[in-house]
């Protein structure tokens, strides 16, 4: 059977990316799979975040969650959080500059703003418990801490994916040509972001 | 995930970066097995192992039916009932049919779709090492004292601390949760090597319609996954860590287990179901020598169906009381997801209609499906009027509406599949006649054994209680669906036989025995490494049936080619006749090159192997929190696994193309038209993106 231009032509027939590969969509497998990845993540949080709401104002006893909030205290690790999605943009705008002195900065910024947050956390749960709220006491421990812990361990991971990244590029294997890899690191890094927004959001700053 | 590999597993010349672990080399033996990468072979080992889950989960199916076949059965104790039929069901939904129709999405997709592997090879040997281990995991507990008793739903706070203290629910609970990992990572290797790896020019509706269900059930498996995965993790936080979830005491709301089971409860249905209908609809226009008909409305009303199917999950929990609003919503939507099926069922009535039916045995299968999935579909429709529903609850009507719809829905179409693909697979084919008294032993065994079950249960009898009074009038109906039971066991010796008779007789398949339309009938059978030695161009849905056959001025077929001549050459035939290129394929490059594939490796065995040590760590933690350090190796094994893998390329560098390359190690694989040009490489990746594509794997993972 003859070939036909006409077939050739067929938008779906992948135009090539920025790297030269062939993929039908034009985004390379390797993003594909994380936006893929991330769709289910949604899903993942959102389940967590409506078990959340399901129990809000439903424990039988203390501490209830506006004797034991210190918000301030978390509006700044949150802050701290959302500035490592500014240094992560910066990391690569770096790389694709192939700056790799910078994009080595950012990386470890990112992962120090990552980390900063991460020992924010690990303060705040242990003031908890302090308090007496533990994950055994009441609905509102439950909940918060699972909630909460699940993103702190999205966050932990997403530092040992920026660590990585940085020893690769101190080895000088990320290069430029793979500018794609600190992409997907990113896409990954500010979802873990902009879920802690809508945490933060519905289970601290909305009144019960 | 690179390409770019030698099929072969000769000795890379140039070695970066080995590793901890040196690459596995041998083509052929066990190892080579345990490390292989090539979608077939995962496709064969996930067909292998559901077969035999499909055994076990048989045989807890006949010890339930024994158990019931006389009123106040013996043959089994209260809790040693609880557990078979909480593993039955467990075995038949996630380790039976959704990895049956894993190993059929594996070995398929890439042909159907004129590729020459998944997107991440090694990412779906994962897959398939943590399915098989999570499901070695959750028998293990018949060993380690006791398998999960408390139904395949799991309902909390029967399977709460309280009430169920034993570790039966921690392995179910963990084991359902490795089992997910598996599910999900295989989800995002389909979909990514559906959406961006198919043959230039098959567009989106020019897919073969297993490939498009395939699509939807990989959507649905990634979305409906987390849900249930949060379930599980909320209940093991209750179990392990002491949480209030699903603690009424403290204000726990059992409620919620139910609505996150059944949100992934009820896709997991068409996960099932969607599989098999895609099977179906292949085996139809082939043996009724017609096109599908309505094929862009089976897609759309597939569609439908995966939108739909989140709608509904209520209709499962009608008897809880949640309020006339939320059940009459839930009843008119569970009325309206039948309308798409529907469609479907009318769709396979006109592709059967005025064609000229030729009845094999995956024909059989086929109608078979279509007839008993139909009666399943209307039972179906009568639980979505809530009072009825409300009256059938718990009850046998139950078990015999959900067998027609997986029993006599998914394995039918899965068994059709099973015959249909046989010589595709494995280069021989499968006798129709033995085939034909394994179909109708398994339709008459299948229906004596669960349409009685209807009437058991419209009587009352109630599901998952382990005996029944002699005066209740369900003695005959309840000892014919036992003679059922074993009737459809008999059909599985049949099956065994037929493989083994068949094997034996060995009668060549050629690539095409069944005058096929899709594209994986235009490789030879079984395909070689590399799928295509080129990569084909598509014009048509049922690309291969154009390519054998046109129409005259009247409408009347007139062949183009003889069956079988339409295939591709493989790479050693291409290079007898070197130079010639029948059909449409890619010329536009520089010929000189090997077609390349991912390399074996062994670190997604290694990295399965660590989360069953962390299963295990995490079912005795609560024990002695010293358990949590098993926990804690499985973790660092599976951490180290992952690194490696990322630093490992996916495949070994080419040999340097200074023309040493002309001399392949191996005769068969030749220098291939094409093979180099991105496009053509079905997984068309350029060679820089071998380490990035790894560690996206591990990170991915």
């Amino acid at each position: 059977m003859a070939t036909t231009p006409a077939a050739l032509s067929t938008p779906d027939i992948s135009a090539p990316t920025e790297h030269g590969h062939v993929t039908n969509t034009g985004l390379s497998n390797e993003k594909l799979a994380m936006w893929a990845f991330l769709g289910s993540e949604c899903l993942l949080f959102g389940a967590l975040i409506s078990t959340y709401f399901l129990y809000r104002g439903k424990s039988l006893s203390g501490p209830t969650p506006e004797e034991i909030y210190d918000i301030p205290y978390t509006s700044v690790s949150s802050f701290v959080l959302l500035m490592s999605s500014l240094t992560m943009v910066l990391a690569l705008a770096a790389i694709q500059r192939a700056d790799y002195r910078r994009l080595r900065v950012w990386l470890m910024a990112t992962a120090l703003l990552g980390a900063s947050f991460i020992a924010g956390q690990v303060y705040e749960f242990t003031s908890f418990i302090r308090e007496g709220l533990t994950i055994k006491t009441n609905l509102f421990g439950s909940s918060f801490f699972v909630l909460t812990g699940f993103h702190g361990v999205h966050v932990t991971l997403g530092i040992i994916m920026l660590l990585s990244l940085w020893n690769l590029s101190l080895r000088g294997k990320l290069t430029q040509d793979r500018t794609e890899v600190v992409e997907i690191a990113g896409l990954y890094w500010h979802f873990v972001d902009v879920v802690w927004i809508i945490i933060f959001t519905v289970i601290y700053l909305i009144p019960i | 995930m690179a390409t770019v590999l030698e099929p072969t597993a000769t000795p890379a010349p140039v070695v970066v970066d080995p590793g901890v672990l040196k690459r596995p080399k041998n083509p052929t033996g066990v190892w080579s097995w345990m490390t292989t990468v090539d979608h077939k072979r995962i496709g064969i080992l996930y067909g292998v192992t559901a077969f035999v889950f499909f055994l076990l989960g048989g045989i807890e199916a006949l010890l339930i039916r024994l158990q019931l076949a006389q009123p106040n059965g013996t043959v089994l104790s209260a809790d040693a009932y609880n557990q078979v039929f909480t593993m039955h069901g467990t075995t038949m939904i996630f380790l039976v049919v959704m990895p049956m129709s894993a190993a059929f999405f594996n070995y398929l997709v890439p042909l159907q779709i004129g590729a020459r592997d998944v997107a991440f090879p090694r990412l779906n040997a994962f897959s398939y090492w943590t399915f098989l281990l999570g499901g070695i995991f959750i028998y293990s507990s018949f060993i380690f004292g006791g398998a999960p008793n408390g139904g395949w739903f799991g309902y909390a706070p029967n399977t709460s601390i309280t009430y169920s203290p034993g570790h039966n629910i921690d392995y179910w609970v963990i084991g359902l949760l490795i089992l997910g990992i598996a599910s999900t990572v295989g989800a995002v290797n389909l979909i990514v090597t559906m959406l961006n790896m198919r043959a230039p020019g098959m567009t989106l509706m020019r897919m073969p319609i297993f490939t498009w269900m395939t699509l939807i059930s990989s959507f649905l498996i990634l979305f409906a996954m987390p849900v249930i995965t949060v379930a599980l993790f909320l209940l093991m936080f209750d179990r392990s860590f002491g949480s209030n979830f699903f603690n009424a005491e403290a204000g726990g709301n059992p409620v919620l287990w139910q609505h996150l089971f059944w949100l992934f409860g009820h896709p997991e249905v068409y996960i099932l179901i969607l599989p098999a209908m895609g099977m179906v609809s292949e085996i139809m226009p082939v043996f009724a020598r017609k096109p599908l008909f309505g094929y862009p409305v089976m897609v759309i009303s597939a569609v439908a169906i995966g939108f739909m199917g989140w709608g509904v999950w209520v209709h499962h929990m009608f008897a809880v009381g949640l309020g006339p609003v939320a059940v009459s919503a839930f009843s008119i939507s569970t009325m309206f997801i039948a309308v798409p099926t529907g469609v479907k069922i009318f769709n396979w009535i006109g592709t059967l209609w005025g064609g000229s039916l030729k009845f094999t045995t995956p024909m059989l299968f086929a109608v078979g499906f279509v007839a008993m999935f139909t009666i399943g579909g209307l039972s179906g429709v009568t639980h979505a009027v809530s009072p009825h529903d409300r009256q059938q609850t718990d009850t046998y009507y139950v078990v015999a509406h959900f067998h027609y719809v997986l029993f006599g829905g998914a394995l039918f179409g899965i068994m059709g599949g099973i015959y249909y693909w046989w010589p595709k697979i494995f280069g021989w084919l499968l006798d129709d006649r033995l085939g034909k008294l394994n179909f109708w032993t398994w339709l008459i065994g299948f229906n004596l054994a669960f349409a009685p079950m209807h009437l058991i249960g419209l009587q009352g009898m109630p599901r998952r209680i382990y005996t029944y009074d002699d005066d209740l009038g369900l003695n005959a109906l309840n000892m014919m669906s036992t003679v059922g039971a074993f009737v459809i066991a008999l059909s599985t010796l049949v099956f065994l036989y037929n493989v083994w008779l068949s094997r034996k007789r060995h009668v060549a398949a050629g690539p095409d025995p069944w005058d096929a339309r899709t594209l994986e009938w235009a490789t030879a059978s079984p395909p070689p490494d590399y799928n295509f030695a080129e990569v084909p161009i598509v014009h048509s849905v049922d690309e291969l049936w154009h390519r054998k056959y046109t129409e005259d001025e009247d409408g009347r077929l007139v062949r183009l080619a003889a069956k079988g001549e339409a295939a591709q050459q493989t790479a050693a035939e291409v290079e007898r006749a070197a130079g010639h290129g029948d059909h449409a394929t890619e010329h536009d490059d520089d010929h000189g090159h090997g077609i390349h594939l991912p390399s074996p490796s062994y670190y997604p065995l290694v990295a399965a192997v660590g989360i069953m040590v962390l299963g295990y760590g995490m079912v005795y933690g609560r024990d002695a929190g010293v358990n949590y350090l098993l926990a804690g190796l499985g973790a660092l094994i599976l951490f180290v696994a992952l690194y490696a893998w990322g630093m490992e390329p996916s495949a070994e560098p080419e040999e340097p193309e200074d023309g040493s390359t002309a001399e392949s190690p191996r005769p068969d694989v030749p220098a291939l038209a094409g093979a180099d040009a991105p496009g053509a490489l079905g997984t068309g990746v350029a060679p820089n993106g071998e380490d990035a594509a790894g560690r996206t794997d591990a990170e991915g993972a």
